[in-house]
């Protein structure tokens, strides 16, 4: 298959947009203190989010997990909505009752960021379910990590799906590790994408450092997805360069793994490629970085410059009225 | 005396119970290998002490591990299983409410499941309501289940040891709001039974039944009161099942009126049995309405202002006070 070169910009594009956002937000939590709570960021793994979300067209849907902004970003967020969000401000897309970990964005399609592990599976089911009943040619994606695939609730979503031929696509990004716990010590297979064979899907494998990679394997799910064959499995190998969260001080990754993977990174792979190709000039790629860094400082002056939601707007929103 | 935060005191009893018992082992998700490297966390230094065969890390997988400690409990071995945090207890509620709450009843009493399931609850983290969400009134609706709530890094020592000691199964609900703030705990070995509820600070206007992470909010109110000349009389719960009824009636039936107040949200609260059991056992002696300080019905926002909004404090408590004095 060949791959279009406005795709392979359109990867390029939002994985350098979804790094500059991720790097601003470490700064902003770590050395700046600004931003409450956990932060849990995807660097290096951009290519996942990145390469799945360019297969999708603005209709289709994604469900997503607490390692979210690489995903929300790709499928098209505003990254002004979002950072107010992460801000807990008012003008954030949950007005503030979010925060970085469970970001909602139905507008573009991402309904639901489940910060409960191996939660999103079963509503990717329910999404596709919806997609299948009404008849719309239509696939849900649901991003998940190897640690979630060890909850029951994944292994019931792909049955359910298996069996009812749902158009779902399940994307386990494999980073190796589960909070402290490594891929061996915590699931007695090494490629998780072997137990998909037990729900009747296809179990394929990806580099998951390679965006192009990844955007052909979810453009061949959704080809079988809508073609009545059902759910497929992809399994994508990547590496957490990062702490699961940026209190985690790494103590347990080796240090010479972090920087194997780091030579690795996929946003500079897919640069030098479509650099050798003739498709982008260094030129034209300092200025994807010169935008995504405008972008990403208009981001957090509209975060910075929003109020706070007023403590009473707290009770708002629990019920549809 | 020592001084520890309630992480600290729950890390000593874990030590304490495993060195006692062989059959006591420790399951859950990072136990052993943990992001933090923190001293203050519960199960901090447990993995290099008693080895891999008795500190098992587990794949994220809440219901294998309650499971777990429901099939081995029952051989005879004394698992203490830790779910990450109180929301994650619904994954794991089949094996806790459906098994380790009902088997012994329906093996009409010939097994035993002597389990502590250890969970971290409480808001005031800026994660949001899918890691903070204070689900204690659904544990005590299950008859089956014991219901441990500290509030002191001292009661929490000791009633995790006499929990492990316990040949029911025990839920332990650990506040992560104190888990940093250093406290006293006795040096020399000691159970703090289950049931007992503890008065914390006498007095004899008003009556303040709390626990867990409410007790310092109940203890900076009546600092004010104090001021003013209102004595109030804080009853700390501990646990809430089995539920010192007579230390909750004999204080109400000294001071003559009741405040209730918890961190979880109101509707369906445990707050609503203690004032039942008042009205129904000691009605006689209030003099006042009791009332209710609680989170608000909703769950808890992201958002500092609206977390700070959900979490009861002081002024609150003052304020429920002053209405029915
Ligand atoms: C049900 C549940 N259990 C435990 C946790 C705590 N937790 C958050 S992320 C995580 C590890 C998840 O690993 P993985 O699915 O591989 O995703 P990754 O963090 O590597 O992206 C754990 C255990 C949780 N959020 N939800």
């Amino acid at each position: 298959m060949t791959i279009s070169a406005e795709k392979m910009k359109e990867m390029l594009w939002t994985m350098v947009l979804s790094r500059r956002f991720e790097d601003e937000l470490m700064d902003l939590c770590k050395i700046q203190g600004k931003i409450p709570g956990m932060m849990i960021l995807a660097t290096g793994q951009e290519a996942v989010g990145s390469g799945a979300c360019a297969a999708l067209e603005p209709e289709d849907v994604i469900i997503t997990n607490h390692r979210s902004h690489n995903h929300l970003l790709a499928k098209g967020a505003n990254p002004n909505v979002l950072m107010a969000e992460i801000f807990c401000k008012r003008t954030g897309c949950n007005k503030g009752k979010s925060g970085t970990l469970h970001m909602a964005v139905p507008e573009i399609n991402a309904p639901c960021t489940s910060t409960v592990v191996g939660a999103g599976p079963p509503i990717a089911v329910g999404r596709a379910f919806a997609q299948q009943y009404k008849g719309e040619k239509r696939v849900t994606v649901c991003f998940f990590g190897d640690g979630a695939a060890a909850e029951g609730s994944v292994h019931e979503a792909m049955n359910l799906a298996g069996l009812w031929r749902l158009p779902v696509i399940f994307i386990c990004e494999n980073n190796v590790y589960a909070g402290a716990q490594r891929l061996e010590e915590h699931a007695p297979v090494l490629n998780l994408a072997d137990r998909a064979a037990g729900y009747a899907m296809p179990g394929v494998i990806v580099d998951g450092n390679d965006a192009p990679a990844v955007y052909q394997a979810v453009v061949e799910a959704k080809q079988r997805a809508l073609s009545g064959d059902g759910p497929t499995f992809i399994e994508c190998k990547t590496y957490r360069c990062r702490g699961h969260g940026e209190a985690d001080p790494q103590h347990y990754q080796p240090k010479d793994e972090i920087s194997a993977w780091q030579e690795k990174c996929p946003v500079p792979r897919l640069r030098d490629t479509l650099q050798a190709q003739g498709v982008i000039t260094a030129a034209d790629f300092q200025d994807m970085e010169n935008r995504a860094a405008a972008m990403v400082r208009e981001a957090v002056r509209f975060a910075e410059d929003s109020p706070y939601p007023s403590p009473e707007e707290a009770l708002e929103d629990v019920f549809a009225e | 005396m020592q001084k520890l935060g309630m992480g600290q005191a729950v890390n000593q009893a874990l030590r304490e119970e495993m060195h006692r018992d062989p059959n006591v082992f420790i399951a859950g998700e990072g136990v052993g290998v943990s992001i933090h490297l923190n001293p203050m966390f519960p199960t901090h230094g447990l993995l290099e002490e008693f080895g891999p065969s008795r500190i098992k890390d587990t794949p994220v997988s809440e219901a294998a591990i309650a499971g777990l400690a429901v099939g081995a409990a029952e051989a005879g071995l004394r698992p203490v299983v830790e779910i990450m945090f109180n929301p994650f207890f619904t994954l794991a509620s089949d094996m806790i409410v459906n098994h380790a709450a009902k088997l012994r009843y329906l093996s009409g009493g010939k097994s035993a499941f002597p389990l502590v399931v250890r969970m971290k609850s409480g808001a005031g983290i800026g994660a949001g309501c899918q890691h903070s969400h204070n689900l204690e009134a659904w544990v005590a609706h299950c008859p089956g289940l014991k219901v441990v709530m500290p509030a002191t890094a001292a009661d929490a020592k000791g009633l995790l040891k006499s929990a492990i000691r316990d040949d029911n199964p025990v839920i332990f609900i650990e506040h992560m709001g104190l888990y940093f703030a250093p406290m006293p705990v006795p040096e020399e070995e000691y159970l703090t039974p289950m049931g007992q509820a503890e008065i914390k600070r006498p007095g004899t206007d008003v009556t303040v039944v709390t626990w867990s992470g409410m007790l310092g909010v109940a203890m900076a109110a009546a600092e004010k009161l104090a001021q003013e000349g209102v004595q109030v009389e804080i009853v700390d719960l501990r646990t809430l099942v089995p539920l010192d009824k007579e230390t909750i009636l004999a204080s109400v039936a000294k001071t003559g009126r009741l405040v209730v107040l918890h961190e979880a949200t109101r509707t369906g609260g445990f707050g609503g049995e203690i004032a039942a059991v008042v009205m129904e056992e000691g009605f006689r002696h209030l003099k006042a309405p009791l009332r209710r300080v609680t989170g608000p019905d909703i769950p808890v926002p992201a958002s500092p202002p609206q977390e700070r909004f959900y979490i009861p404090n002081d002024e609150q408590l003052i304020m429920a006070i002053k209405e029915i004095i």
